[in-house]
């Protein structure tokens, strides 16, 4: 009997006896796990409407033509895609073009399918036709799926004189740094003072990171040592905050897989501690980098269920990747996207407009 | 790891394994199926579509078998093209004869270049190298210092522009200096780290190439995150065109994402996936051997992976005397927890169970928390050693006695015996007939068309009509007990939809 075969043996012996001595207890976390994988189930985050009460910021908005500027750098348009096709006849091969622009926007599966069936009924009730009338049709319908509030509150519903505090959270590499600094440097150049809290004590020199973005924008950043307890980190720029007066805490936290169910469990804590006198939490902002694929709605759910987020931050839409993930997000999930980065600079972050995305994503002219 | 899309294939693809014959019909629903998997699996709209065309044409088109069923054509033909796109073989990288030899990492923002970098040089100290790292990225605040930090840890010399300001630092000329430096120092290899940028940005592509020219690599890897969606392939095509790549370092795959982007990317650039990050921890890095991962994602487990595990983990001569006692019948309780032990050393629970031959899907995709392994230990230790080496005489107040001193609860611990018992028994009549035994008999294959129809898919063909001796074994290693060589009916499984 050979070695592999003696291992293999034991192995499955082993592992076997664990599995099947305690199997029913499987049976019961699959059911549990099974059901937030459903599409069709809603997931437990806040209506925004309720908080449409809050005071919102008062940060400056740059024209929408920076959005669209931003984009236009690579995209193909749709309409050059589907130039070949008969423009009379609307047959199998538009639909089919368009099926393929959505996918390749990274809109994913389910939601093209969705968008795609309206999109056939309102076609056969206004008995559209023509391949122009059809593109606009979709675009409309997708401007009118993005309708939930955008609005960035400056303070917590219902806690007004708690020091608010802006968490951010998401996957490793998405630019959660890089978004605090800008969203940073726009808060300060609004004449708010902002205190950044380094609470990535995992990644190393995420705090010197951080460090130069608040040095650029004139912040103060309160860090721990490397490997200390982020919620401690947190805790400890809050009550700063709160004697200094400050106007808003940005905290930063360590990008982490969503299936690492310990290190949502440290998020939730860090959640919490914000939330805690003399801070409160305002806006939990999921960054999503907009090269992401189908995994971003597993992102989407999984720190929505560990933070209870509030919005969508979408960065590096400035490349060539569209960022159709978010649109899957807010229309299935609920979530309003809120800003979206669009390059390197301190400034290069700007408020998210629904027409402009559409537009740019399926490449369609907004004044036709 | 690339569970969904063997979810989705597999099981498509069993509905077409018991059949006799198929008809043109089913193919075009099997490869509607994997389209959608494909998709949903963020494997790029082109590259799929001329994965499905390749699919059908090979299909419909004959390489008529007469050994194999037209399903098992089709999964050999789905896995056969998914192994010509991943790469036929691992990339084994060769060290330069006259050193250092040069390798250069590039990617987007964000993909865990840095990381990746860090964990390449570990890699290479583990086969005995001597690695210089150099840290070219002087665009992201901080960068060389999260390279400086993370190399500390593993004791390698990191090599940068004295500042590390970043403003004023030119990254071609710190490469080049990083590749000075190391022919001076004896190191015999040079990883260099550079910024991460966007593909459409041509003046940083310009850099990397500049880069590229003066430290002339051996290896160019592309480091793509495996989250990443459709735009993989534009990013690839542009790293191509401008760097030529000789392979790619996937990231992130711990996490659940499906991994598409490494099908899309290895199309594109025609080159192999050389290795993955698998986790956090420096050590989290492996060569990625393209045909196990096409086993794994048509379900066929990944038997080559487990047997390194365990060899790592394991002494040859305890093994063998393990395997001894369980062909004599003479293994006990106190055996068993030695074995837990080990196979807590080889990684978590459910990747073990995922790389297994056999394995039901539902077992495969049940969350297997690794409590289990500490709850089964707790019992045995909660046993005095005349319980451990002859269980049959634990009665109920003993059995009570083990429950409150393992915190379970007595079914549990008789629950746990009555496996045990099973499990050696079955496991000493297995080996004691050694490798003669042939797994894939009439009884064998009447169980895994079972495992089908609980698993929800059809129920098809009857009796054991379903599969030929030893067909859908192929590729693996013959005569080796496997899961699916276990009775699972007899041991009285509690499985949904039963």
């Amino acid at each position: 009997m050979s070695t592999t075969t003696v291992l293999i043996v034991i192995v499955i012996f082993v592992v076997a006896t664990v599995l099947l001595g305690s199997l029913p207890f499987v049976h019961r976390a699959r059911q549990r796990r099974s059901r937030p994988a459903s599409p069709h189930t809603p997931v437990a985050v806040s209506p925004p409407a309720a908080r449409a009460t809050d005071e919102p910021v008062a940060v400056p908005t740059p024209a929408p033509a920076t959005f669209s500027s931003g984009l236009a750098s690579s995209r193909r348009t749709l309409r050059d895609r589907l130039a070949p096709v008969n423009r009379r006849r609307p047959d199998e091969a538009i639909w089919e073009g368009l099926e393929e622009a959505l996918l390749g926007a990274d809109v994913g599966v389910a939601t093209t399918m969705a968008t795609l069936e309206r999109l056939r009924s309102t076609a056969a009730d206004q008995g559209i036709v023509d391949a122009d009338e059809l593109v606009q049709a979709l675009a409309e319908g997708m401007r009118a799926a993005l309708d939930a509030d955008r609005t960035l509150h400056a303070t917590a519903p219902d806690r007004e004189d708690a020091t608010p505090v802006w968490l951010f959270v998401g996957v490793n590499g998405v630019g959660k740094t890089t978004t605090i600094g800008k969203v940073g440097a726009r808060l300060s150049a609004s004449g708010q003072l902002v205190v950044m809290a380094a609470a990535d004590t995992f990644r190393a020199a995420a705090a010197s990171q951080l460090q130069t973005w608040a040095d650029r924008c004139g912040a103060e950043l309160i860090s721990g040592s490397s490997g200390a307890d982020p919620s401690s980190v947190v805790h400890d720029a809050v009550s700063a905050a709160a004697a200094r007066g400050a106007d808003v805490v940005l905290a930063d936290t360590a990008g982490r897989l969503q299936n690492r169910k310990n290190l949502m469990d440290e998020l939730a804590k860090v959640r919490r501690v914000a939330d805690r006198e003399p801070g409160a939490v305002a806006e939990t902002l999921l960054v999503i980098d907009a090269t992401t694929g189908q995994n971003g709605l597993s992102q989407a759910r999984a720190f929505a269920e560990a933070t209870d987020v509030t919005g969508v931050v979408l960065t590096k839409l400035d490349g060539s990747a569209k960022g159709g993930i978010v649109f899957a997000i807010e229309a299935e999930l609920g979530l309003p996207v809120k800003l979206v980065g669009l390059g390197e600079g301190p400034d290069d972050l700007v408020d998210f407009d629904a027409d402009s995305y559409v537009n740019a994503l399926l490449g369609v002219d907004a004044s036709e | 790891m690339f569970d969904t899309l063997t979810e989705r294939l597999s099981g498509t693809l069993r509905g077409l394994r018991g059949r006799g014959r198929m008809r043109p019909a089913d193919v075009d629903e099997a490869l509607a199926e994997i389209r959608l998997a494909l998709l949903e699996a963020d494997v790029n709209v082109a590259v799929v579509r001329r994965f499905v065309e390749r699919v059908r044409e090979r299909s419909v088109g004959g390489e008529v078998t007469a050994s194999l069923t037209p399903g098992q054509q089709v999964t050999k033909i789905v896995y056969d093209e998914l192994i010509d796109i991943l790469g036929t073989s691992p990339l084994n990288v060769q060290f330069a004869s006259k050193p250092p030899t040069v390798v250069l990492l590039a990617g987007l923002q964000g993909s865990g270049k840095t990381t990746a970098a860090a964990k390449l040089a570990q890699w290479c100290k583990s086969q005995g190298r001597n690695p210089l790292l150099v840290g070219a990225d002087l665009q992201r605040p901080a960068a060389v210092e999260q390279l400086r930090t993370l190399a500390r840890s593993i004791d390698v010399e990191v090599w940068s522009q004295a500042g590390d300001t970043g403003e004023a630092g030119d990254p071609v000329a710190c490469a080049a200096g990083g590749l000075a430096h190391a022919r001076h120092a004896g190191r015999d290899v040079l990883i260099v780290d550079t910024a991460g940028r966007l593909a459409v940005d041509a003046e940083l592509m310009t850099e990397a190439a500049r880069i590229s020219d003066a430290v002339e690599p051996h290896y160019t890897f592309l480091v793509v995150d495996s989250m990443v969606g459709q735009d993989a392939v534009a990013t690839a095509e542009a790293f191509h065109a401008t760097l030529e790549v000789d392979g790619i370092i996937l990231t992130k795959l711990d996490g659940d994402a499906r991994g598409g982007a490494a099908l899309s990317v290895a199309e594109v650039v025609g080159r192999p996936v050389a290795f993955a990050s698998v986790g956090e921890k420096i050590d989290d890095f492996e060569q990625f051997h393209p045909d196990r991962m096409a086993s794994r994602i048509l379900g066929m487990g990944d038997v080559m992976t487990l047997i390194e595990k365990a060899e790592r983990v394991y002494e040859q001569e305890e093994a063998e005397a393990a395997a001894q006692r369980l062909v004599e019948g003479t293994f006990t309780l106190d055996d068993f927890v030695d074995q837990l032990r080990q196979l807590r050393k080889m990684g978590n629970l459910q990747s073990i169970v995922s790389m297994m031959p056999g394995v039901s899907d539902q077992v495969r995709n049940a969350e297997i928390d690794d409590d289990r392994i500490t709850t089964a230990e707790a019992i045995v230790l909660s046993m005095t050693p005349a319980e451990r080496v002859s269980p049959e005489i634990i009665d109920a107040s003993r059995r009570a006695r083990i429950a409150a001193g393992s915190g379970t609860s007595s079914a549990q611990v008789s629950n746990l015996l009555k496996q045990f018992t099973q499990m050696r028994k079955m496991m000493g009549g297995m080996m004691g007939l050694g490798s003669k035994r042939r797994p894939t008999g009439r009884k064998a294959a009447r169980k895994r068309s079972k495992g089908a129809g609980r698993a929800g898919g059809s129920r098809t063909g009857g009796g054991g009509r379903a599969t030929p001796k030893g067909a859908s074994r192929t590729g693996k290693p013959g005569g080796q007990p496997s899961v699916a060589d276990i009775d699972w009916d007899a041991l009285d499984l509690k499985l949904p939809g039963r």
